[in-house]
């Protein structure tokens, strides 16, 4: 597949000296759905006003289907937005906002009605063609900015935290119907997120953003399950990190004990992140295990239990479909595949 | 609800001091001296259309004018820094603390045939120009005296249209002239209405303007009424009449005015 965006080290700094992006590379296949990923103030939406054309890097250089398009202002990249918060415009209905961008492209009125019907079929939005904007719900306004949007077949379509307003239940359907909008148009899709969640069910590929640094790219089970660091680790779903350290290849000991692993490569007696997914802990009779601690808490979850074990070092988070009293003393075991060792450090670039 | 109830002061102020009022307009408009109906003045007013033309001409001159002016005012102010919209605001509206008449005062001086610019000019060994008891005066005094009361109430519309409207505009493959064609004005419009009623409706019932900077020649529907109620003239039941059909003119261009605004809030 070939890269439709690319990014060379971009760099944005404001006026203030504040870098907000601090050498960002990026490659982004065409027909691909790529998310970015990261806490508030990581840069995401940053990047995405880049891509856009809304902000100019303080340096580097921002291709689009090879060639740089620094400078080129927004109205003339092929690439459309859905706004966070939808930017509709309230004095035209829902056909005239999905009709702008073709009426300001002088489209042949013929052409209009095809293509605005086509795309109101798409979001389910036939027989609102008349009504105000403002007289929408929020789901029926996300889908008259997204058909807003895509009616004028750009080949890149941004999308900027686009269903933040909606509750969840609006939200899971809207995922899974982006998502398959985004395979049979065959478009690009870069979509900013906060909500690792969000990012894990509808993604070709996620980028993990902190501090300005992209932290890891890949796919939703590469970053899942091979997380780089210990604060990728931490944001894609819960995990246990503790402080460990490796004596030699396959072998990490922490809370002061030597367990069996897979990874290798690091120096001798390297500190370093270890970390464990809460799924991953198996509670064992307490005799028998390395690691043991009292169960402080018990949430019920709904599929599983949330268990909260504290190990005199450090504390657990455990999920297992079998509860254990509280204040009862249990082991815990790891399989060697399931320990994540990772390099110490806060905000690495790649 | 009881809170109607506070609302009663007002109605007592409206009837005294808006609709009784109206009505002996009226009755003055429709009477003679002994009370009796007669036609005779509507049809009088007939007389004065050449000044019912020129004031409608030179208020809506200045009403343009105005426009022209504050409208892209109004839009920087608007899209300020929100502490430096404050200071600017003051210095729009610092003329207004001003008397209206000092204000008009003040031109006279700077227009006048031995004025401060006649003056300039002849020190640059330039002839003096007539510039004072022009219609041109007139609008200028116009354009300086209701400027503000244009670009307050574009700017207030202004204020309130969201940021990314203009960069969904723009992402929308618009221009900035085309998003001002397409976003800005059709959001601005409620605004723009306003402020033409708010100038235009004072502009064309002024008479001191027209006074002091007009002379004698450029007399306006004000000066025609005034005339008739406290000038050489007397003749209240004129005035009535003149008053009446000012309003009526008034009325027609407001609700043709309302035609362009989708949610009618002018004030009529």
């Amino acid at each position: 597949m070939e890269n439709i965006i690319n990014l060379k080290d971009i760099v944005v700094e404001f006026e203030d000296g504040e870098k907000i992006l601090k050498n960002i590379n990026l490659d982004i296949k065409d027909k691909e759905f790529v998310t970015f990923l990261g806490p508030s103030g990581c840069g995401k939406t940053t990047t995405l006003r880049i891509i856009a054309g809304f902000l100019e890097p303080t340096s580097g250089d921002v291709f689009f289907d090879g060639q740089r398009i620094n400078g080129l202002p927004p109205h003339k990249r092929n690439i459309n937005t859905v706004f966070q918060r939808y930017a509709l415009f309230p004095h035209l209905n829902v056909y005239e906002n999905i009709a702008f961008g073709l009426r300001v492209k002088k489209v042949p009125e013929k052409e209009i009605v095809s293509r605005v019907g086509e795309m109101l079929e798409m979001v389910n939005l036939m027989g609102f063609e008349k009504r105000s904007v403002n007289r929408l719900s929020g789901g029926q306004q996300q889908r008259v900015a997204i058909a807003r949007a895509l009616v004028n077949h750009p080949k890149v379509l941004l999308l900027d935290e686009p269903l933040g307003a909606l509750d969840l239940k609006l939200r899971k359907e809207m995922q899974i119907e982006l998502r398959k909008i985004q395979q049979e148009l065959e478009l690009t899709f870069v979509y900013v997120t906060h909500d690792q969640e969000e990012a894990l069910t509808m993604s070709d590929s996620i980028v993990v953003m902190n501090n300005g640094y992209i932290q890891q790219i890949g796919s939703p089970t590469d970053i899942y399950n091979e997380p780089v660091n210990a604060f990728v680790a931490d944001f894609i779903g819960e995990s246990n990190i503790i402080n460990g350290s490796m004596p030699k290849d396959c072998v990490v000991e922490f809370t002061g004990k030597r367990f069996e692993c897979v990874d290798k490569g690091f120096s001798p007696n390297e500190a370093v992140d270890v970390v464990i997914r809460p799924e991953d802990v198996r509670i064992i009779p307490a005799e028998k295990a390395q690691l043991t601690g009292r169960v402080e808490s018990v949430v019920f979850k709904g599929v599983h239990y949330e268990m909260c074990v504290d190990g005199v070092d450090n504390k657990w988070i455990i999920h297992s479909t079998k509860a254990c009293p509280v204040g009862s003393m249990v082991g815990m075991t790891v399989d060697p595949d399931d320990i994540h060792i990772m390099k110490k450090s806060e905000d690495n670039a790649l | 609800m009881k809170l109607k109830y506070f609302s009663a002061p007002y109605l007592v102020w409206m009837v005294v001091f808006i609709v009784v009022p109206l009505i002996m307009i009226v009755y003055f408009a429709f009477t003679t001296d002994n009370g009796s109906f007669t036609m005779k003045y509507i049809s009088d007013v007939g007389q004065y259309a050449n000044i019912f033309v020129r004031s409608i001409w030179l208020s809506l001159i200045a009403t343009a004018i105005c426009l022209v002016i504050a409208y892209p005012v109004a839009f920087i102010l608007s899209r300020m820094d929100k502490h430096k919209q404050g200071t600017m605001l003051m210095i729009v509206m610092l003329p207004m603390w001003m008397n209206f008449l000092l204000r008009t005062y003040a031109w006279m001086t700077i227009l006048g045939n031995n004025g401060i610019i006649n003056h300039i000019l002849n020190i640059m060994g330039f002839e003096s120009v007539r510039l004072i008891n022009t219609s041109g005066a007139v609008v200028l005094g116009m354009v300086y005296n209701y400027l503000p009361f244009m670009i307050l109430p574009l700017y207030s519309v202004m204020e309130k249209i969201d940021k990314s409207l203009f960069e969904a505009a723009d992402d929308l493959g618009c221009s900035p002239v085309s998003t001002l064609f397409r976003v800005v004005i059709p959001l601005s419009m409620p605004g723009i209405t306003s402020g033409i009623t708010m100038v235009f409706v004072p502009a064309i019932s002024t008479f001191i303007i027209s006074r002091m900077l007009g002379g004698g020649s450029n007399l306006l529907i004000g000066d025609l009424i005034e005339m008739q109620f406290l000038g050489n003239a007397y003749n209240p039941h004129l005035g009535a009449a003149i008053s009446l059909v000012l309003m009526v003119i008034i009325l027609v261009i407001m609700t043709v005015m309302n035609q362009f605004d989708p949610d009618e809030q002018v004030l009529m």
